[in-house]
């Protein structure tokens, strides 16, 4: 059973009336791993965790989880999943320690909380009600409320949406614990550093499909070249340093002293390059690498702009 | 927090663990509001104390504490199980605390067991309360504490059911409009504090059939008159248990 993928979906439909929210959209998310679905509002991200989380039924298609099917077998399932709504999710006059205390209590062997509390700061909402907390300070309880039960799996729907900059790197540093524990995480996100930063996979997902997969490094390197640009001397001999660089590599003189080089970079080819200066007495200034990032990847794929 | 803090170890509480802490929390929910106690406790007491000790109602042959007492009891009944109950589940529904919940080992069938507990623990806080004001004010209460208690359980059931269907279908805000409405009419027309041969007969034989009505017809048939249990009024609350408590089981959204 420990074999099954933390979450297997194949082929899953869900339509709201005429529209078609997720049109057929395969996944796979390894155990104690930390998957990031990308994409544009409205590509269907939510809706696909919130199906993993059995609150949807799917029209087609079949999503298992930690080898369970969310609907049928949910009783089984929810005490291994920890869940973070896009928002909401407490009572309006209960206090951010009380409903994580009552969260707990759900559990047989929770997290011990007044930890928690101090983790996430949550210590200092005190007995402000839930309605009063800042933006912040819900979306932290949330996370709490997702993780003190020693879930083996959290799905995290938007979990840094709002947040200052210092609130979204705590919340990076929390799922990457998790993670050297053990637990796995999926989280839909529209930031591509988050993305780039968290996660072993992304999945990013447009009209309700999922049109790339794989690592951060694998989806900014695939079909998509990149560049090293470095200046020294004028009109180097780049003839020599291509016959070094392996086939397919380009290089040209944007300008005068300024060097480019298009092709796989690696850092075989960096340490290439940094040789073939050294031989010529070039010392290459400025020298940077220039990589695709998911954004370009992103814009490629579905010809949008992730923040729409 | 060190390495190995977050190590899955997932397994649900105890169920009778999970509905006492669960009951724990609702009431608490339902006491810190301000609004509802004022709805379950100020007006049943204050109901009770002005018009028991200024005579501007006609409540019949009898001290008016007699009359009176049955009546308001039943009002607590429904301003805890209807009108309370309709309004914080529609707004537990509204901010997805219904729907956080449904992720987690509560199971929601303990969830409802929990809301029922809360409702009831508020109910025996109020029926103290409101027996002890009486009881100052003279009143002399007679029959069967058991009929009593038959009576109460079928009217928290009768008006859970109605609150539940509200809260489930409409909008919180909707819900909230509608439940305190719905409290004024009957508090007015269901007997509570204007005895219902006051109104015309095709009108009266229309409001008898009411909850609100059955349950303080049925109470005061019990308590004033000493009579043995109120088959005819327990009758009403029972099929307005089954309707409303059907009902709300069909039709409730979670989300």
């Amino acid at each position: 059973m420990s074999n099954d993928p933390a979450v297997e979906i194949r082929g899953l439909v869900k339509r709201y009336g005429p529209k078609t929210a997720v049109d057929g959209l395969d996944l796979t998310v390894r155990r104690a791993s930390v998957t990031a679905v990308l994409g544009p509002n409205g590509a269907g991200k939510t809706t696909t965790v919130e199906t993993c989380e059995g609150y949807l039924r799917p029209d087609a298609g079949t999503v298992r989880v930690l080898g369970l099917d969310p609907i049928t077998q949910a009783p089984a399932l929810r005490p291994r999943i920890g869940v973070m709504l896009q928002s909401g999710g407490v009572y309006s006059g209960a206090r951010a320690v009380e409903m994580l205390r009552h969260m707990a209590s759900l559990y047989a062997d929770p997290l011990d909380v007044p930890a928690l509390v101090d983790r996430l700061g949550l210590g200092s909402c005190g007995r402000t009600p839930y309605r009063r907390l800042s933006g912040g300070q819900q979306q932290r309880l949330a996370l709490a409320m997702a993780v003190v039960g020693r879930p083996e799996l959290v799905f995290l729907d938007e979990p840094t949406a709002g947040l200052d900059p210092q609130a979204r790197r705590a919340t990076w540093d929390l799922v990457r614990e998790l993670r050297a524990d053990g637990v796995g995480v999926v989280l839909t996100t529209h930031h591509m550093d988050e993305a780039e930063q968290l996660a072993d996979e992304v999945a990013i997902v447009d009209a309700g499909k999922v049109v790339a997969h794989g690592s951060p490094e694998l989806l900014c390197r695939g079909g998509a070249e990149n560049t090293l640009r470095f200046t020294g001397r004028p009109s180097l001999d780049l003839a020599s340093l291509l016959k070094a660089l392996p086939d397919g590599t380009q290089a040209a003189e944007l300008t005068a002293g300024v060097y480019r080089v298009t092709g796989d970079v690696d850092p075989q080819m960096l340490a290439t390059v940094a040789s073939w200066c050294a031989q010529n007495g070039v010392m290459p200034d400025s020298l940077t690498v220039e990589r695709h990032t998911l954004e370009d990847v992103f814009l490629e794929l579905t010809g949008k702009e992730l923040r729409a | 927090m060190s390495a190995g803090t977050f190590t899955p170890r997932p397994a649900a509480a105890p169920v009778t663990r999970m509905i006492r802490a669960q009951t724990a929390l609702e009431t608490r929910m339902l006491l810190r509001n301000g609004e509802q106690l004022l709805l379950t406790v100020i007006i049943p007491a204050l109901l009770l104390v002005l018009f028991s000790s200024v005579d501007i109602l006609d409540t019949g042959a009898g001290k008016s504490v007699d009359f009176l007492a049955p009546g308001v009891l039943a009002l607590a009944v429904m301003s805890t199980a209807f009108t309370g109950q309709a309004i914080a589940t529609g707004f537990d529904r509204r901010y997805g605390v219904l729907k956080r919940l449904g992720a987690s080992p509560l199971p929601r069938r303990a969830l409802m067991a929990a809301k029922t507990l809360s409702v009831l623990l508020t109910e025996v806080l109020q029926v103290a309360l409101l027996t002890v004001i009486a009881l100052a004010l003279g009143w002399s209460p007679h029959g069967n504490p058991l009929a009593v208690a038959a009576l109460l359980l079928l009217g928290t059931a009768a008006f859970s059911g109605l609150g539940l269907l509200m809260a489930g279908t409409l909008k919180a805000e909707a819900t909230l409009a509608a439940a305190n409405l719905v409290f004024l009419l009957l508090l007015v027309g269901g007997g509570v504090i204007v005895p219902l041969d006051k109104f015309p007969d095709a009108v009266r034989s229309v409001l008898e059939l009411l909850p609100i009505s059955a349950l303080s017809d049925g109470l005061r048939e019990v308590l004033r008159n000493g009579a043995a249990m109120p088959w005819g009024d327990a009758a009403v609350l029972a099929c307005w248990s089954v309707l409303g408590l059907g009902a709300a089981a069909r039709f409730f959204r979670w989300e």
